[in-house]
């Protein structure tokens, strides 16, 4: 502990006429204030910060009735700072308590190490480092030591100054409390000082008292919190509050500006916690006649309130847009509901009908314009249905449940029966609770109509299957009767030629022997004839011929259709054919007295073909001709196609002619145009049969044209180059 | 006038009928052998040696076709013309009778007359008219 020169000696010296007057202006506080000790302490201490210097200092006063050494006053520390000076003044041990005994200034370290400070969070009250302890004397020397003690942080040093204002100071306290009045002041000042910090403190914001600079003056323990930072305290804590110092400058500046009545926010650091921590700041400012300006802050925190405040603005909109999702989905849910055809109930627990769709109406509700039978109708409906759901409803079957069954309802409207198959399934909360249960129902009309049409169908397609089958069964039998049928016919027809052939020549060997005989007999083998016998004779002959003419056509018809008639082919003229048959039927044209005329065609080239029977052929129409011709005349014409390579050979009369429905009956086996018993003309009715079959051998063909009455032309055509 | 015309031998089962063609080939001026088989037919053509014979293909026994094959196979009687005759006009009948080595084929009803003319041409003799005509 170090000794100051004593600055007594000095007073006197030095004195400008301005350290008079404000020497003076204290003297005056003091007359004017002369019992108040805590004001007169106060007025001393703001007066050496103004005129001294001294920017930090606190007042003691030693109060020997209690024996404690009591804060009284304090400039540029917070007024509960003054408090921590606090002490006893039997306590030998502590620093203050040796300074009151000390004649001159002693210089005191601040830290607990001293014993000044016992509190852990607030700062040294006049700062780090050392300060001084100047002891305040009464003017009459007393054992009792000094009346107090004036403390100030590291300045200047002890000038005239404060050695006069500390002499001045002294004598003033000894005098109030020369009054007796001194302790009982003190007393009355901790307890209201006490009280005013038991309130400040008790109110949960941070309360604080600023100069116009910002500067603390007050605090409330919260406001320490957020403001204040001992040099032991941690370098990011002490940061903290350093930021939230610079934050608060500036808000009190701009509410300087803006007008200070106006609340508004703040948003600061919470030193222990680093979280962001939002203020509404009400500050409003104070005028002290002692202190002068300054201001009073009130923070609110509303953080909790703003994230609130926040949290059911969110809730809110997270509601809104969950409400439109519900909204939509339930809109979504009606869309579909409606567009299924088949009616579906939604029932709640206690079996009311929460919703239908359109389909489900028609069966349950009641037509406004409807008859009793309609109502009647639904309530048998709607009976039905709900002894269908009471199940469910009643708790029966698991959660997932899906129960089935056929339901047999009534159009109200033309009570006509519906048979509907009724599908209801529970709908559960998450809990498991039964919400509701839904019920589809499905018209099975329609299926059961199906039903009987397939099976209509298929009834129809069996019997149809066993027709075709049996039909099938039958046509096999008719076609293997068929070849049997064929097998036989061919057979027979074989049989009847054969028997045709036998026949033929059984009948020609008889009929030779009569031909041959009537011959020799008319050639007079057995010599000369009557005349009578001749005739006769002649008769045997004529008729003999006729007969082994037809017997030869038969014949030539079965050895055709035996396929026995094989063709020789060779090289001749068509043109020489005519003379040749006009040769053989001369007898016969002779007879007639018809001219029978040949139209040649010398330039056809020559045929290769089957000579014998184009020539029979032609003799067979040629005879025809003459047969059926009474006047006019025959011409025979022979034609060369060269396009179709044919050569043919026209046969043309001017005889009875043919009727076109008897064109093609006359190339028919045994036909004639009259057919009956009593026909006028002979022959087989073998012959054009037999040409017609002859000309196709030979790969031609027989036509003809003719008018009745008029005349007919048949006409041979065959290909000039025969085919085997 | 029977002692200078040709030999010709009727081989025919039909008796009416071989009767008829040998009555009439007399008559016609021809000497006339008659043979009811082919068998006989054979004997009778080694033994008389005709300058013609008519052959009726269906016979008994050995049939015309054979008959035929045997006399053209041997040397003796290899050169005398056979005219067949036959009533079945069948196809394949003349055909057969061809390869069997017959000359000339007349097809049953021939009239003695026709026979005759064939008869000459065979033999080279002129077509003279019947003495009545």
């Amino acid at each position: 502990m170090a000794r100051l020169q004593p600055a007594r000696s000095h007073a006197r010296q030095t004195l400008s006429p301005a350290a008079g007057a404000a020497r003076l202006e204290l003297l005056e506080y003091f007359l004017i204030h002369h019992d108040d000790l805590q004001r007169s302490a106060q007025a001393s201490l703001e007066w050496l910060h103004r005129h001294a210097a001294v920017k930090r200092s606190v007042c003691l006063l030693a109060d020997r009735d209690s024996g404690t050494l009591l804060g009284v006053a304090g400039c540029g520390v917070p007024i509960a700072d003054v408090e921590m000076f606090a002490s006893s003044l039997s306590d030998e041990g502590n620093p203050l308590v040796g300074a009151l005994a000390s004649a001159g200034p002693v210089i005191l370290k601040s830290g607990r190490r001293n014993g000044i400070s016992t509190r852990a969070t607030p700062p040294t009250p006049l700062g780090p480092g050392v300060f001084v302890a100047v002891p305040l004397r009464a003017v009459r020397e007393s054992t009792e030591g000094a009346v107090g003690l004036l403390l100030m942080g590291p300045g200047p040093d002890t000038t005239a100054d404060i050695s006069w204002l500390s002499t001045v100071l002294g004598q003033k306290l000894d005098q109030i409390r020369g009054r007796g009045s001194l302790a009982e002041e003190v007393r009355k000042l901790r307890r209201e000082r006490s009280l005013l910090f038991t309130i400040i403190n008790s109110v949960t914001d941070p309360i604080m008292l600023t100069d116009t600079e910002g500067r603390l003056i007050v605090a409330n323990s919260r406001a320490e919190k957020l403001f204040a930072a001992g040099e032991e305290e941690s370098e990011g804590r002490r940061r903290a509050v350093e930021l939230n110092n610079m934050l608060f400058s500036a808000a009190l500046s701009r509410s300087a500006v803006e007008g200070p009545s106006e609340a508004r926010e703040l948003l600061l650091v919470d030193p222990s916690e680093g979280s962001d921590l939002l203020f509404e700041v009400l500050s409003s400012i104070v005028e002290d006649s002692r202190e002068g300006t300054g201001i009073v802050s009130v923070l609110r925190n509303i953080t909790d309130l703003r994230r609130a405040t926040e949290q059911i603005e969110e809730n809110y909109q997270r509601l809104r847009v969950l409400e439109a999702e519900a909204r939509t989905e339930r809109d979504r849910l009606n869309l579909i509901i409606d567009s299924v055809a088949d009616p579906i109930i939604v029932t709640d627990p206690t079996g009311e009908t929460v919703l239908m769709n359109a389909p489900a109406e028609v069966l349950f509700t009641v037509p406004a314009t409807a008859a009793d039978i309609a109502e009647r109708n639904v309530q048998a409906n709607d009976a039905h249905f709900s002894s269908f759901i009471s199940g469910l409803l009643l708790g029966e079957g698991g959660p997932r449940e899906i129960r089935r069954g056929e339901l047999g309802l009534l159009n109200p409207s033309s009570s006509e029966l519906i048979p509907v198959e009724a599908i209801a399934g529970k709908v559960q909360s998450e809990s498991g609770e039964l919400t509701a249960v839904v019920t589809i129902l499905h018209d099975r009309r329609e299926a059961l109509e199906r039903a009987r049409l397939y099976e209509q169908l298929k009834l129809a397609s069996d019997e149809l299957q066993a027709r075709v089958q049996a039909a099938t069964a039958e046509l096999a039998t008719q076609n293997e009767l068929l070849r049997r049928q064929a097998i036989e016919l061919e057979q027979a027809s074989r049989l009847k030629s054969q028997f045709l052939a036998n026949m033929s020549h059984e009948f020609r060997t008889p009929l030779n022997a009569i031909l041959g005989y009537t011959h020799m007999l008319l050639h007079g083998v057995a010599g000369d004839l009557t005349v009578p016998a001749r005739r006769q004779l002649s008769r045997i002959d004529s008729n003999g011929r006729h007969l082994l003419t037809i017997i030869n056509e038969i014949l030539d018809i079965t050895r055709i259709e035996a396929g026995k008639m094989p063709i020789q082919i060779s090289e001749f003229d068509a043109s020489e054919i005519v003379p040749e048959v006009m040769a053989e039927l001369d007898p016969v044209i002779t007879r007639s007295k018809l001219v029978v005329t040949p139209k040649l065609n010398p330039g056809a080239p020559a045929v290769h073909s089957d000579r014998q029977k184009v020539k029979q052929i032609v003799v067979n129409l040629l005879s025809n001709a003459l047969k059926f011709t009474h006047q006019g005349g025959i011409d025979i014409a022979v034609l060369y196609d060269r396009p179709s390579g044919t050569i043919s050979i026209a046969v043309s009369d001017t005889g009875i002619g043919i009727a076109p429905e008897h064109h093609e009956r006359i190339f028919e086996d045994f036909r004639q145009v009259d057919d009956s018993p009593s026909r006028q003309y002979g022959g087989t009715g073998l012959g054009l049969a037999i040409c017609r079959r002859l000309a196709a051998a030979l790969g031609g063909r027989i036509a003809l044209r003719s008018t009745l009455g008029q005349g007919s032309t048949f006409t041979l055509t065959i290909p000039v180059e025969a085919t085997q | 006038m029977t002692e200078q015309g040709p030999l010709i031998l009727v081989v025919d089962d039909y008796e009416d009928a071989r009767e008829m063609y040998a009555e009439y080939l007399r008559f016609c001026g021809f000497r006339v052998a008659e043979a009811r088989n082919g068998n006989e037919a054979l004997e009778q053509a080694f033994s008389l040696m005709p300058d013609l014979i008519l052959m009726d293909l269906s016979l008994p026994g050995m049939d015309g076709w054979e008959a035929t094959r045997q006399l053209k196979a041997d040397p003796r009687t290899a050169r005398i013309p056979v005219v067949a005759l036959t009533g079945h006009a069948l196809a394949g009948a003349s055909e057969g009778a061809k390869r069997a080595g017959c000359d000339s084929f007349v097809t049953k009803p021939c009239l003695p007359d026709d026979l005759v003319i064939e008869v000459r041409r065979m033999l080279g003799l002129p077509q003279t008219t019947h003495p009545d005509h």
